[in-house]
């Protein structure tokens, strides 16, 4: 028998059984059991022993934790809001100049982000070598009193592992820019010009303005990204030198599988979570509000 | 009208962007095609030497395998459940649809170190469901967010005509709507094999036997046992690198239009 249109269908539970049944086995139900052993002190084999939200306490108050969420923090500035100023910047000249070329430029740009980690890892630890090619190419510029292991530098360390989200973020977010801008009608710049508005007064007045969505889209997926760098930490630098590169994704596996605190881990695994809901939705509700 | 300099302006800075995104791709083809440093090989020789010594043969494999399992069952199920958001109205609608939207923000950090034990206990742990179901699900919630928002899009008087016609919502699905939605189930699939492809984190902690390790966990193994030069790690990352990159070459323009579609639609 049909049922007319937008009658109550039953039947809807059965295709959503499959999907829901795998998701909720190992997402939802892991999800729970992660806040649950959370709150104990387990070592992964014997019995565990509640230790209430000591374990969140230390997130706030261990220093080597605090510093992982601040490095955190740190590569969101390298992964979100350098791609977003070199993105917008690129976007915008992409978008003006009828550049040739444009097909290929737009899947070089992009082709870091579908190369494995691991991979994109394994060639940046060869760039920032004792003798790699970039200490190579700061000596032939005569600026060899920079040279140094970039990766096994207390300073630089982080700021280098920074670089290579920068690297890979770049290209997504120009990408995802230059589709905004191209939807663009011609006839606000045409508008804007009339007003007697330069390049760049064009830029914040029409272009800036119109691209909000993709900037809360790019903003989301590149901020998660930083949030959740875990592979690029593992193969190059394991948190070191010190913990000057651990981060909260590095330190979730290092305390489960390396140091057994599987409490701990748990913990800073459901930080992360709440972290990353948090800006996700603060970033959408920003880019919502202002365009209405 | 753009002027000379400007235009001259453009294109250098274009280029200056261009080379920083394939100077480290450019980084390891010259080491993986160069003179190698023990094995006396050169050129295309260091591919097969790889191949041979860090046993990339058998993670690709095991990628492979995983892989199309994975896109496989979770693109039929993300397609089921986006047809039911998408279509259908029913009871608890909204709740169902916002629970699947948190396993989009869901890290596999957090939930990883849980499964492990759980899946332990239960003796799943280093089989090929350990590496692949944990996937599968964070697939999945993706994928029916995906879905629902093309279905939603979808035309409702082919599917009402349909209906009329006594075709059952099965039928519908596969042979009404389904033909249409080719773009966004292409796009779809580009990108969980993508990701399940590159993933790093699960394969590390679910698998311990060698046999089942995929590409990039294979990869970062040989790279902490072979430290003697650098020729065959970078031979062995390319090894790793190609299938997903010829993939998205291959479907790039598809892929990239796709998926800003789906991401600035909602």
């Amino acid at each position: 028998m049909a049922a007319p249109p937008g009658e109550p269908r039953r039947v809807a539970y059965l295709y959503l059984l499959p999907a829901f049944a795998v998701y909720a086995v190992f997402l939802l139900y892991p999800i729970g059991r992660a806040v649950q052993i959370s709150l104990y002190d387990w070592d992964g084999l014997s019995l565990g022993t509640w230790a209430g939200l000591d374990n969140y306490v230390a997130v706030v108050a261990d220093e080597g934790l605090r510093a992982a969420f601040a490095h955190a923090l740190v590569l969101i500035v390298f992964y979100a809001a350098g791609p977003l100023v070199i993105g917008l910047a690129l976007a915008a000249i992409l978008n003006h100049a009828k550049v040739r070329g444009l097909g290929f430029f737009r899947t070089v740009v992009f082709l870091p982000q579908v190369i494995a980690m691991v991979v994109v890892a394994v060639a940046w630890r060869r760039v920032y070598a004792p003798d790699g090619s970039l200490n190579s190419l700061l000596g032939a510029l005569g600026l060899d009193s920079l040279t140094r292991g970039w990766l096994g530098d207390y300073t630089f360390a982080l700021p280098a592992v920074g670089v290579v989200g920068t690297w890979f973020e770049t290209g997504l977010v120009t990408v995802l820019l230059l589709a905004g801008m191209s939807r663009i009608p011609a006839s606000l710049y045409e508008a804007a010009r009339l007003d007697g508005a330069g390049a760049v007064r064009e830029f914040f007045a029409v272009t800036l303005p119109s691209v909000r969505a993709e900037i809360a889209v790019a903003l989301t997926l590149t901020v998660i990204a930083a949030l959740r760098t875990f592979d690029l930490v593992y193969v190059t630098t394991r948190g070191g030198p010190g913990d000057s590169t651990s981060v909260p994704s590095y330190e979730v596996y290092h305390r489960a599988f390396g140091l057994g605190q599987v409490g701990s881990a748990a913990a800073i695994g459901v930080t992360l979570t709440v972290v990353i809901f948090v800006l996700s939705f603060g970033i959408n509700r920003f880019a919502d509000r202002r365009l209405t | 009208m753009i002027s000379r300099g400007e235009r001259v302006a453009n294109y250098v800075i274009l280029s200056v962007f261009a080379a920083f995104a394939l100077y480290p791709i450019v980084v390891i083809l010259a080491a993986a095609l160069g003179p190698a440093d023990s094995s006396g090989t050169a050129g295309l020789a260091n591919f097969a030497a790889a191949w041979e010594i860090g046993r990339f043969g058998s993670y690709l494999r095991t990628s492979l395998a995983v892989s199309v399992f994975v896109v496989v069952v979770s693109v039929v199920l993300s397609i089921m459940s986006g047809y039911a958001f998408g279509t259908m109205r029913f009871r608890g609608r909204s709740v169902l649809f916002y629970l699947f939207m948190l396993g989009i923000m869901m890290p596999s950090e957090a939930v990883a170190v849980p499964l492990y034990f759980d899946l332990r206990s239960l003796g799943l742990i280093d089989t090929f469901w350990s590496i692949s179901l944990p996937q599968v699900a964070l697939s999945v919630a993706f994928g029916t967010f995906w879905m629902r928002a093309y279905f939603l899009a979808s035309n409702r008087a082919i599917v009402e005509a349909a209906r009329l016609d006594g075709a059952s919502s099965w039928r519908i699905l596969w042979q009404v709507l389904l033909p249409a939605a080719r773009p966004a189930v292409v796009t779809l699939t580009v990108l969980v094999f993508m990701w399940t492809w590159n993933e790093f984190l699960i394969p590390l902690i679910m698998v311990t036997s060698e046999s089942l390790r995929t590409a990039p966990l294979g990869l970062a193994f040989f790279q902490g046992q072979y430290t003697s030069g650098f020729t065959l790690l970078a031979a062995g990352s390319v090894i790793v690198a190609t299938p997903v990159v010829i993939f998205y070459l291959f479907l790039q323009r598809h892929f990239v239009r796709g998926l800003l579609q789906g991401a600035v639609r909602e």
